[in-house]
């Protein structure tokens, strides 16, 4: 037990905890900040698995850009406590998440036994801007252009669908 | 070991210092200055056995005592935790923020080398990003654990203000990194003190001027003050986001912005004007264009150049204020133009035409 798996088993037990409070919250706007800060425990994960880039990234885009949305709506409508939803909506949603984790278990527990989970850090330019970079634009350039199209068509969508129609 | 953690906590308290201290200070300029400006007297008060020090007894002393002493009003309906919660959120990332900008270059005692920069990572910009991007949220949960419509209202025009213009900000930015090649602010910095034909020093106004207009414009927008103070926009919205918080927690808020300041000019100094680069002041002394020389030791040149970081970033201070007391408010569908039909297209075209002199010239300056 090393310093780094006491840093690493703390922040894991608080990002378990946000994600827990997020789902398990009334409140609509307290859930959404336990999100923001189960992301940002996230990124601080990243960081210390050597991936500042990442963990930059993670904070700019979800936790500062995205939740910023989500908050700005939830706000707006208002909506109060969540409505109590019946028992047979929430035992459709155990069984479906009791289905991925089967399938996350599925994949970690025969590995463990045969091949061993890289335990160190990788060291080097990975996770740097500039490695990120010349994979981004290298080996995947294809796969991110089709995202960043992908994008536009949700603005262009968003803008159709704002725009007043004149009458 | 312990000397290098003891280096680390002693920048960590050298930043924290000169941040807190100088949005003390700004307190005051704010106070006396507007006065200056609007040729009254301004605060005079308050004195200490009949010395009242030119306003300071006033800012410093009485204006902290009033503050903390004041009743600490939580709406009755509002959400209790995030009213308390909130003032800390909008502190927070205005005092970390200025952990990656360099205040100095390499200082050299014996055989140790202290880079004058308290984190020096290579996503230095993007980090900075990231914690701006964290800086809505004290406004917006303030605004709406208050429970009250004028917040709710100035949280909302707060927040939609916030990321209109952190578009415009990121763009301008993306000009520096291109031409300079790294996130790291310490390098730009560095990057900075190179000479143009031998004579002009490349710092970023000289490289990216029309970034530069966009950064200002932007970190102006990003403080919310006059002229863009549309989240507290007093005749409309009573105080907007901060209309039921007094005492302590208004405090924080108030002094947020102006650590935020601070941030800003800080940042402004280091991404266009050369940081702590002093021109023709190299490591040896200066080394001026007419071939001469001046040999100085290398403290003096360091502390040439801190105090050279120093003086640009208390200038850039001083113009957000002046700057605040000289215009008037905006409308907000000015400012949503102005950040979404002005900014933004200007800020595409500059990218667009330095990635075209970059490829025209073959070379990055």
């Amino acid at each position: 037990m090393n310093v780094e798996m006491i840093g690493f088993f703390f922040l894991a037990s608080l990002l378990v905890g946000f994600s827990l409070l997020v789902i398990f919250v009334s409140n609509p706007v307290h859930s959404a900040l336990a999100l923001i800060a189960a992301l940002f425990v996230m990124a601080v994960l990243f960081l210390t698995l050597n991936a500042p880039m990442v963990a930059a990234l993670q904070i700019l885009v979800y936790a500062g850009a995205i939740m910023v949305l989500f908050l700005f709506v939830v706000m707006l409508l208002n909506p109060g406590t969540a409505e109590r939803k019946s028992a047979l909506w929430w035992a459709g949603g155990s069984l479906a998440s009791a289905l991925l984790v089967l399938e996350l278990l599925g994949l970690l527990i025969p590995r463990s036994e045969t091949t061993a989970w890289p335990a160190s850090r990788i060291e080097g330019p990975f996770g740097s801007p500039e490695a990120l970079g010349h994979i981004l634009f290298n080996d995947f350039v294809l796969p991110l252009e089709i995202a960043s199209v992908l994008l536009l068509v949700a603005i262009i969508g968003a803008v159709t669908l704002a725009r007043r129609v004149k009458e | 070991m312990i000397l290098e953690l003891g280096i680390i906590a002693a920048k960590a308290f050298l930043v924290l210092f000169l941040v807190l201290n100088l949005a003390g200070i700004m307190g005051w300029v704010e106070r006396k200055g507007s006065a200056l400006i609007q040729d009254r007297v301004g605060a005079n008060r308050a004195s200490v056995m009949g010395f009242a020090g030119l306003g300071l007894v006033n800012t410093l002393l009485a204006d902290p005592i009033k503050f903390l002493t004041k009743e600490d009003f939580i709406p009755p309906y509002g959400d209790k935790f995030l009213h308390t919660l909130a003032p800390c959120l909008a502190f927070f990332p205005a005092l970390i923020t200025f952990a990656v900008i360099p205040f100095g270059d390499v200082l050299v005692i014996g055989a140790r080398e202290i880079n004058l920069q308290l984190a020096n990572i290579n996503i230095g910009i993007l980090y900075i990003f990231a914690m701006a991007s964290l800086g809505v949220y004290g406004i917006v949960i303030g605004a709406w654990a208050s429970n009250n419509k004028f917040s709710l209202l100035g949280g909302v025009r707060g927040s939609a203000q916030m990321i209109s213009y952190e578009i415009a900000m990121g763009l301008s930015v993306m000009g520096i990194l291109m031409v300079y090649g790294t996130l790291e602010p310490q390098e730009i910095a560095r990057a900075q003190g190179e000479l143009l034909w031998g004579w002009i020093p490349a710092w970023g106004i000289v490289l990216q001027p029309v970034a530069f207009l966009l950064f200002f414009t932007a970190a102006v927008a990003e403080s919310k003050r006059i002229p863009f103070d549309l989240p507290e926009g007093e005749s409309e919205l009573v105080a907007g986001f901060h209309t039921e918080y007094s005492g302590g927690k208004f405090l924080m808020f108030f002094a947020a912005e102006f650590a935020e300041m601070v941030t800003s000019a800080g940042l402004i100094t280091t991404l266009f004007f050369g940081g702590w680069q002093i021109p023709f002041l190299m490591r040896d002394g200066f080394h001026f264009p007419w071939h001469s020389e001046v040999n100085l030791p290398h403290l003096v040149v360091v502390g040439l150049q801190t105090g050279g970081f120093l003086l640009k970033l208390v200038f850039f201070c001083w113009l957000f204020i002046l700057i605040r007391w000289t215009l008037p408010r905006f409308r907000y569908d000015q400012v949503m133009r102005l950040g979404w039909k002005m900014l933004l297209p200007v800020g595409l075209a500059n990218l667009v035409v330095t990635a075209l002199w970059m490829v025209v010239l073959g070379e990055p300056r």
